[in-house]
């Protein structure tokens, strides 16, 4: 058995007390307390100290996750990849302090936006990754537009009196449905997308065109309206 | 015309390494490895040094097609069991074949590293061949479709079933959006009278044309490049397990999948 009262905890407690984590209610040192400690951490370990958002690690865990669970339900699943336009142009006129402003604020707008079963992340400088599970490939559009509208209508106070507006650009992509794809080809598939959002002058969403795998009643009618399969006869 | 090419005459392989083709259906059963095998026969019977690369990893069966019992496969090179050199066998008909072995079900899911290893084994073994073809798995799965994208050149088996041609139909829509491919070839196996594979890609392709469409600007094109009509010699040298090409030479689908050779060399 562990000996608790063995444990150096002070950083351990100092650092959850600094991040604003909720500390145990319970008796210190007892094993719901530690257990409690370990969460806490666990908890602090997945998030992302600027926005709170999911961190890549977390992320990468969650998107792993949903292309399991898409290859067992059958279920659609998107992947958004979001960046802030011109981001860098943000940090080198108005500081860096205003840059933390503007990735706060985009990821509040972001968050607030989307399902509360939806999963935001932040996983990189000035890049989001939203993972929207059991989300309609025909609705795919309308939630990373209204993602970008909403991020479009911010007014981001940087300073007293100094509001700034950004806008982002957003790629995405479904998880294949009949198949159990990788987690690192669904990311590219969506990095694709928002390359494409970027070069066709950012501010926009763009999604991975539908590849319907399934073939339409009026498809096969068509296929085989004049084929005559069931003739032995040569054709001249 | 010999099915064996002539090891004293030995000569290097096309410059800028081998073209690839991969050979994939919509349906299983409608002789994807059978048209594979014997026309990287009839390939070899030309003078082209081919390689036949077992890309359907999870139910993998050219070396039953073949009669192959090889001791070391692909699954031993992505181990790193084996080099490639020893898990490149001849085959029967004069070209070379890289099994994908039983223990290779663990590969039938796409990961990065199956990804990667499929990818560096096409690189090494293109620079040694003339034509490397990909015997893919049927269907469109991530794994199915992949190992297509590693290929220049795609061709398309499918028989005059109804089911086979719905999937095949289904895969070319597949390959024409997502891949962006422009040309896809189809051969039409177990035909059953002559001109019916001429019929089957001519309505492919309109039914392409019209739910498919090419982005504006470009042109998609369904190219029929053999038809094999159903020929008992066929299922001989099937239920044998032999290659066709090599032991009934003479027969009609023997015929068809030299023209197809000559059709694909061009």
């Amino acid at each position: 058995m562990i000996d608790a009262t063995a444990l150096d905890l002070d950083q351990t407690l100092q650092l959850l007390q600094q991040a604003g984590a909720l500390l145990p209610d319970e008796a210190p040192l007892t094993t719901a307390w530690l257990q409690a400690v370990l969460d806490a951490l666990c908890d602090l370990s997945s998030r992302d100290a600027l926005t709170g958002l999911v961190n890549r690690r977390s992320f990468e865990m969650a998107l792993a996750r949903e292309v399991d669970r898409v290859a067992r339900s059958g279920e659609a699943a998107l992947l958004l990849m979001l960046d802030i336009d011109h981001f860098k142009a943000v940090n080198d006129t108005h500081g860096h302090g205003a840059g933390d402003h503007v990735i706060r604020a985009v990821a509040t707008a972001v968050a607030q936006t989307v399902r509360p079963m939806d999963l935001v992340a932040r996983v990189g400088g000035e890049e989001f990754a939203i993972i929207l599970p059991n989300c309609a490939t025909h609705v795919g559009l309308a939630v990373a537009e209204r993602v970008r509208e909403r991020v479009s209508e911010l007014a981001i106070e940087i300073g007293p009196g100094q509001m700034l507006s950004v806008t982002v650009s957003l790629g995405g992509a479904f998880a294949p449905q009949w198949v159990r794809s990788s987690p690192l080809l669904w990311t590219e598939r969506a990095d694709r997308q928002l390359y494409r959002a970027k070069a066709e002058g950012r501010n926009r969403a763009c999604l991975e065109p539908q590849v319907d795998s399934l073939v339409s009643a009026e498809e096969k009618g068509m296929l085989f309206a004049s084929l005559n399969l069931d003739t032995q006869q040569d054709l001249p | 015309m010999s099915t064996t090419i002539d090891p004293a005459a030995p000569r290097p392989p096309r410059a800028g390494g081998a073209r690839t083709l991969a050979v994939t259906s919509g349906k299983g059963g409608v002789g994807k490895t059978f048209v594979t095998a014997n026309l990287a026969a009839a390939l070899a019977a030309r003078g082209q040094k081919v390689l036949v690369l077992d890309a359907d990893l999870g139910l993998a069966n050219l070396d039953v097609v073949l009669n192959l019992h090889p001791k070391l496969t692909l699954h031993d090179v992505f181990t790193e069991k084996a080099t490639l050199e020893q898990a490149i066998l001849p085959a029967p008909g004069g070209f070379s074949v890289l099994l994908a072995g039983s223990g290779m079900v663990e590969y039938s899911r796409l990961t990065p590293e199956v990804r990667d290893k499929l990818l560096h084994i096409i690189d090494l073994v293109k620079p040694r061949f003339d034509w490397v073809l990909l015997d893919t798995g049927a269907g469109i799965s991530d794994v199915v479709l992949y190992a297509i994208s590693l290929a220049q050149d795609v061709l398309v088996v499918a028989t005059p079933e109804p089911t086979s041609l719905t999937d095949a139909y289904a895969t070319i829509k597949v390959l024409a959006t997502q891949q962006e491919r422009r040309q896809i070839g189809l051969v039409v196996n177990q035909a059953n009278r002559v001109g019916e594979g001429k019929l089957i890609c001519g309505q492919l392709q309109q039914v392409l044309q019209r739910f498919v469409g090419p982005a504006p600007g470009q042109t998609f094109k369904l190219e029929l490049m053999g038809e094999v009509r159903a020929d008992v010699a066929v299922k001989q040298a099937v239920l044998k397990r032999q290659l066709m090409l090599e032991n009934y030479p003479g027969c009609d689908a023997a015929q068809a999948i030299k023209a197809l050779a000559t059709k694909i060399l061009g």
